[in-house]
């Protein structure tokens, strides 16, 4: 009711604008529309349902990322770990537990509580440098014992390949994508539920002044240590539920996102997208998937094919393409997409940030 | 002794040559660290001659007003040195126009030992003084094997002094020689400021205000990132209910040595 | 015993090849406070670079003249200096006080040579040249030492002796050792601290280039996932060693090089997970690392 006049109308506009692209997502898999070669196939086809499940499960992922690093100013370089827990007990509880559908989740969401729990409350005992290579030793660790494939359980190098025999019908098989589709839709909503929520209270308010200023948030007679820990336990419990969606999604767990390279992606996101934003984490992740996924797929077109070797094999590696433009964001556009398209959380938290991207690391 | 060094070879070529009568001119800088505006549009003048104090309450900025001249920290507006403006220098040239720089707590090298505390000062082309130095600080030459960090306070004091005396500068800026150090140091470093500033102008911070009396001929004093008093340091320090006002401290108890 | 000499000389060949890579991490981070996430990507071009010319020279039968792989080392060298040298001049000088940033784009800097490597070589490991004798066993204690071991061991003591000599005897090691303590000093005696930073860079660039090649003669190939693979053992070396300290990183490797070969021998193939529970061991009981400044 205090409201400056013109904010209600605005935020009831942006309120219907976003209804109305979630409803226009949600009836994708009824949309026979042509893609002009951007998807693999017609909209609503298979192939077009699971890269755009795969673009929401990563921009959901890296929502969770810049909780972490972009809100509370945690560097952790061991992310990864909690998205890969999330898929591999739920591989490993279907397939070689053979539970079903909603143990395996209990149990998976269980993990995906407790790990973060003991791995946070270790981890953050130290800050800034130390607490990268802490987080990144974990995930290191993590990697490590899934590529030993202890008791065969993990697959190795292979992967995981998912056992559907107790798992419900509609997650089984091509033609029935939309529903996984549909699946990776409710995550991103969800997940941007719980952000949006979280952030927005006193403990996310918390979390900004520790990212911005650690020690005055120790004169408050907070304990800093605490609300770390929350902020590193929610934002790794919403990784592990990012996880089940893209096990479903893709069919298989494999040792690819316990790399320390898969958690280098994710900053890659946040900070193309605009870390502190939250939307800008998520049109990150959806847009880096989307250019890693169709640049390759892309190269392989007549218009690339005819260019001299030294475009053509460059512009092939969309790992290269999306260094580049990284590289360019961070030397000239330190707020990412986010501050091009004028999407921001709050301008004063995106300026923090940017101030805080720009201030030493521990100048002396 | 002490009239003897300051008339000796060692001292700076140029040094008898007519200084002009402002030698920095420091015009409406500010600062801003971490968010917080520390200078408000400082304002200020040193003469070519003599010991300026810099005085205030702590926290008021007078460390970062030497740390803005220095281009260490960011700052706007214009800082001229011997009529050259300094503007958008980076640390080094601003050292290297003839600025000597003696931080807060010394900030001497405590992994190198005081020799190579001091051989890093040197420059090439310019014959490092090391016959001053010495004559000012014997103590440094007995112990110039020995770790930085292992020498007792006074003598790092006397160590990062001499680091910016070993080339000719024509201002030198001291931020709180005296803080942390025994009475009987603080008169030792004072009597080693008093013989330098017979040669070179200094833009001295200080808390302990007998050091200022000692020194001073001119103070300027600080107050919540401006300057809000400048005079010759004989009246302010006379003026009581003055020096109470600004400093909080009355010049006749503010005294230590 | 023989088994013992020989896990112990392969632990310390590989403590040789991870002290390489370390060192130039530790040099640059202690002086910039950048952890350089493109240490990876210059250890990969000095690799492929050593392989280029080793394809030119080498016989029928794979193998190169002394004075060919000599050749080799040093364009490893020189291609890794140039690479370390530009990034600095060019992604990190812009940053300048922005250490963050800084990080971040030698990040899509590894990013971009990873795969920029892959796409001109192709993911599959190729073959590397060496003379001979690199292939050769040696008979020590009763155990059969391959000598690749013993050319990593000579040439880590050579670059560490060569790294604390200058360290301890030149201008800019002087400069070096004191911009580690406090750079803001360093500048305020009127050094241009900024020609000390290019010249960690063009230096740890050489020394992850070469360790690209030698890298190349301990696994017998080269393949793009040499980089992100050692830098990972880097960082862990650095960070127990104490990031800026170079003899911190020598000990360091060491204990990394020899746990993982033991815990491998006698825990079949636990060395990894050995060496990430020593780092964090290690972090949290001193989360300076071993000889960590406590400055």
């Amino acid at each position: 009711m205090t409201r400056a006049p013109g904010t209600q109308p605005r935020r009831f506009a942006g309120r219907v604008t976003l209804a109305v692209i979630v409803l226009l997502l949600v009836a994708v898999p009824w949309l026979d529309l042509p893609t002009a070669g951007l998807l693999p196939d017609r909209l609503n086809a298979p192939g077009s349902l699971q890269l755009l499940g795969l673009c929401l499960v990563f921009g959901a992922l890296a929502m969770t990322y810049d909780l972490l690093f972009g809100f509370t100013g945690l560097l952790s370089f061991g992310h990864a770990l909690f998205f890969a827990a999330g898929a591999y007990t739920f591989a490993i509880a279907a397939t070689v537990f053979h539970l079903s559908g909603p143990a395996a989740l209990a149990l998976t969401l269980g993990v995906a509580l407790l790990l973060p729990l003991v791995i946070g409350a270790i981890s953050l005992r130290t800050t800034g440098i130390a607490f990268a290579m802490v987080t990144l030793a974990f995930a290191q660790a993590g990697a490590v014992i899934v590529g030993q494939d202890p008791g065969h359980a993990t697959g190795g190098e292979l992967g995981l390949g998912l056992a559907y025999d107790h798992l419900p019908q509609f997650l089984v098989g091509v033609a029935n994508t939309r529903y996984l589709y549909w699946i990776c839709l409710a995550l991103v909503v969800v997940v941007a539920g719980i952000i949006w929520w979280i952030s927005g209270s006193v403990t996310g308010r918390v979390w900004q002044a520790i990212r911005d200023n650690e020690r005055r948030v120790q004169v408050l007679g907070l304990r800093p240590y605490v609300f770390k820990l929350v902020a590193f336990v929610a934002a790794s419990f919403l990784a592990a539920l990012c996880g089940i969606a893209w096990l479903l999604l893709v069919g298989g767990a494999n040792p690819g996102i316990t790399t320390a390279e898969f958690t280098l992606s994710l900053l890659v996101m946040v900070v193309l997208g605009g870390a502190g934003t939250r939307w800008g984490a998520l049109a990150g992740g959806v847009l880096y998937t989307f250019l890693d996924q169709r640049l390759a797929a892309l190269a392989g077109s007549p218009a690339i094919q005819s260019l001299p070797t030294a475009l053509r094999v460059p512009l092939s590696q969309p790992l290269f393409v999306l260094g580049i433009v990284f590289m360019l964001v961070i030397l000239f556009r330190p707020g990412g997409i986010a501050s091009l398209f004028g999407m921001h959380g709050s301008q004063p938290a995106r300026r923090r940030w940017l101030a805080w991207l720009g201030r030493g690391a521990a100048r002396r | 002794m002490s009239a003897g060094a300051a008339a000796s070879p060692a001292r700076l070529p140029g040094a008898a040559v007519a200084q002009p009568a402002i030698l920095l001119h420091v015009r409406d800088v500010h600062a801003r660290l971490g968010g917080a505006h520390i200078l408000q549009g400082v304002d200020f003048d040193v003469p070519g001659r003599g010991v300026t104090a810099l005085l205030g309450r702590n926290g008021v900025g007078k460390t970062t007003t030497l740390r803005a001249i220095l281009g260490i920290v960011p700052r706007s507006g214009t800082v001229t040195f011997d009529g050259q403006p300094l503007d958008g220098l980076a640390t080094f040239r601003v050292i290297l126009r003839g600025i000597g720089y003696v931080p807060e707590d010394r900030d001497v090298f405590a992994g190198l030992t005081v020799a190579e505390n001091l051989r890093l000062a040197e420059r090439r082309g310019v014959p490092p003084r090391y016959d001053l130095v010495f004559d000012l600080f014997p103590d440094l030459a007995a112990r110039r094997r020995q770790a930085a960090g292992t020498l007792s306070g006074g003598q790092q004091q006397m160590l990062s002094i001499a680091r910016a005396l070993l080339n000719p500068a024509r201002l030198l800026l001291v931020d709180e020689p005296s803080k942390g150090l025994s009475p009987r140091l603080v008169g030792e470093t004072v009597a080693a400021l008093a013989r330098i500033a017979e040669d070179i102008p200094v833009l001295l911070v200080e808390q302990n205000l007998a050091a200022v009396r000692k020194l001073a001929e001119h103070v300027l004093v600080m107050a919540e990132g401006r300057i809000v008093h400048a005079g010759p340091a004989a009246d302010f320090l006379a003026d009581a209910a003055l020096t109470q006002t600004l400093l909080g401290v009355s010049a006749g108890t503010g005294a230590q040595a | 015993m023989s088994t013992i000499v020989l896990l112990a000389l392969t632990g310390i060949g590989l403590a040789g090849l991870y002290f390489l890579v370390a060192s130039g991490l530790t040099l640059i981070f202690g002086l910039m406070r950048v952890l350089n996430f493109a240490h990876g990507a210059f250890l990969l071009l000095g690799g492929y670079c050593a392989w280029l010319l080793g394809a030119q020279l080498m016989d029928a039968a794979g193998n190169v003249s002394n004075a060919g792989f000599l050749a080799m080392l040093i364009a490893a060298l020189a291609a890794g200096a140039v690479i370390g040298t530009l990034t600095e001049l060019v992604l990190i000088r812009p940053l300048y006080r922005r250490e963050f940033a800084q990080v971040l784009v030698t990040v899509g800097l590894g990013l971009v040579v990873g795969a920029l490597v892959m796409g001109i070589w192709g993911g599959d490991p190729r073959n590397f040249p060496a003379p001979p004798w690199t292939h050769g066993i040696v008979r020590i204690l009763g155990a059969n030492v391959p000598a690749s071991r013993f050319l990593l061991i000579g040439v880590a003591l050579l670059v560490l002796v060569a790294l604390v000599a200058f360290l301890r005897h030149t201008r800019y090691g002087l400069i070096v050792r004191a911009g580690v303590e406090n750079r803001t000093m360093v500048s305020a005696l009127g050094i241009d601290v900024r020609r000390a930073f290019t010249l960690v860079f063009a230096l740890g660039g050489a020394l992850a280039g070469l360790s690209g090649a030698l890298a190349g003669v301990y696994f017998g190939a080269v393949s793009p996932g040499l980089g992100s693979m050692l830098l990972i053992d880097a960082f862990i070396v650095v960070v127990i060693g104490g990031l800026g300290s170079i003899t911190g990183s020598a000990l360091a490797a060491l204990a990394v090089g020899l746990l993982q070969q033991f815990a491998n021998y006698y825990f079949t193939g636990i060395g990894d997970l050995a060496i990430v529970l020593l780092l964090a061991v290690v972090l949290l009981v001193r989360p300076r690392g071993m000889l960590g400044a406590s400055t």
